[in-house]
């Protein structure tokens, strides 16, 4: 009973699509954005599973630079999502400031 | 027991409470209960690196994730919403037609993933035993990806600005 390289990616997708589920049907926009990261952490696990799954030919040293890429991306997507979090955070204060609220189906202003 | 049996147990042991976490994530009735179990998530992953033998990444999401992440949407929630209203996380209207989406989408990446072939063997290969992980990621930063690195740092730097910026009071 081995785990594969593909127990992972079947695990990544089934967490994007409950987080693709979440961010599509709450109404909270923090509920929203707790689903966006959960989406971001699968793509993480499918990021280092790949890394650590991949067969890099070649010397030691490409091996390790080809191995490290998804860790490194791994690293870089956190980052991104802790950026995103702080400035979704800042606007959901700024709209429940504004319009007393955090309800996505009463924040429709821009909505056509 | 061999080394493959406990890394199989932990595996499903860790998906199991990954998918349990993630749909509570998504169902519970309110929003400081789906931030708690978002944490939980957020932890089962960061074991799902560990036996992928990536600590650092796992000592980072833990750091990130479960440390500053978490507290942001705690304070956001606190401030805002009466989280311990019932239906503080309800579902909106087109909650079925977005659970068949989801749905299909799973069965589309399933169904690719089913029939694609990797780089990639069964098995763990063994070239990342021996080697300094993070010294060999820290090198990678500075030199392959160093233009990404430097652009992660002026993002972090905007995004900082920028809150501060949109949550400041007029």
């Amino acid at each position: 009973m081995t785990v594969t390289l593909d127990h992972y990616l079947f695990l990544s997708a089934a967490v994007f699509a409950i987080g693709l589920f979440g961010a599509l049907s709450r109404r909270g926009l923090v509920a929203v954005l707790l689903s966006i990261e959960l989406m971001l952490n699968a793509v993480n696990i499918t990021f280092v599973a790949f890394s650590r799954y991949l067969d890099v030919p070649g010397s030691d040293q490409v091996a390790t630079a080809g191995q490290l890429s998804g860790q490194v991306f791994a690293l870089f997507v956190i980052a991104v999502a802790a950026a995103e979090a702080a400035v979704a955070l800042a606007i959901i204060l700024a709209v429940y400031r504004t319009r007393r609220t955090t309800n996505i189906e009463d924040v429709n202003t821009m909505k056509w | 027991m061999t080394e493959e049996t406990w890394v199989a147990i932990a595996f499903w042991v860790l998906a199991a409470g990954l998918v349990a976490s993630a749909l509570a994530v998504v169902l519970l009735p309110r929003i400081l209960h789906s931030a708690l179990a978002l944490v939980l998530a957020f932890v089962f992953v960061a074991g799902l690196y560990v036996i992928l033998s990536a600590e650092f990444i796992a000592a980072v999401q833990v750091i990130v994730y479960v440390g500053a992440v978490t507290v942001l949407v705690l304070f956001a929630i606190m401030m805002t919403e009466s989280s311990q209203v019932r239906g503080s996380n309800a579902p909106n209207r087109q909650a079925w037609l977005v659970a068949v989406v989801a749905a299909g989408l799973l069965a589309l990446i399933v169904a690719v993933l089913s029939s694609a072939t990797w780089n990639a063997g069964t098995r763990m290969p063994d070239t990342l035993a021996g080697t300094d992980i993070v010294a060999a990621i820290g090198r990678l930063m500075l030199s392959e990806f160093f233009v990404p690195f430097e652009v992660a740092a002026v993002l972090l730097l905007l995004a900082m600005i920028g809150a501060i910026v949109i949550a400041r009071p007029d």
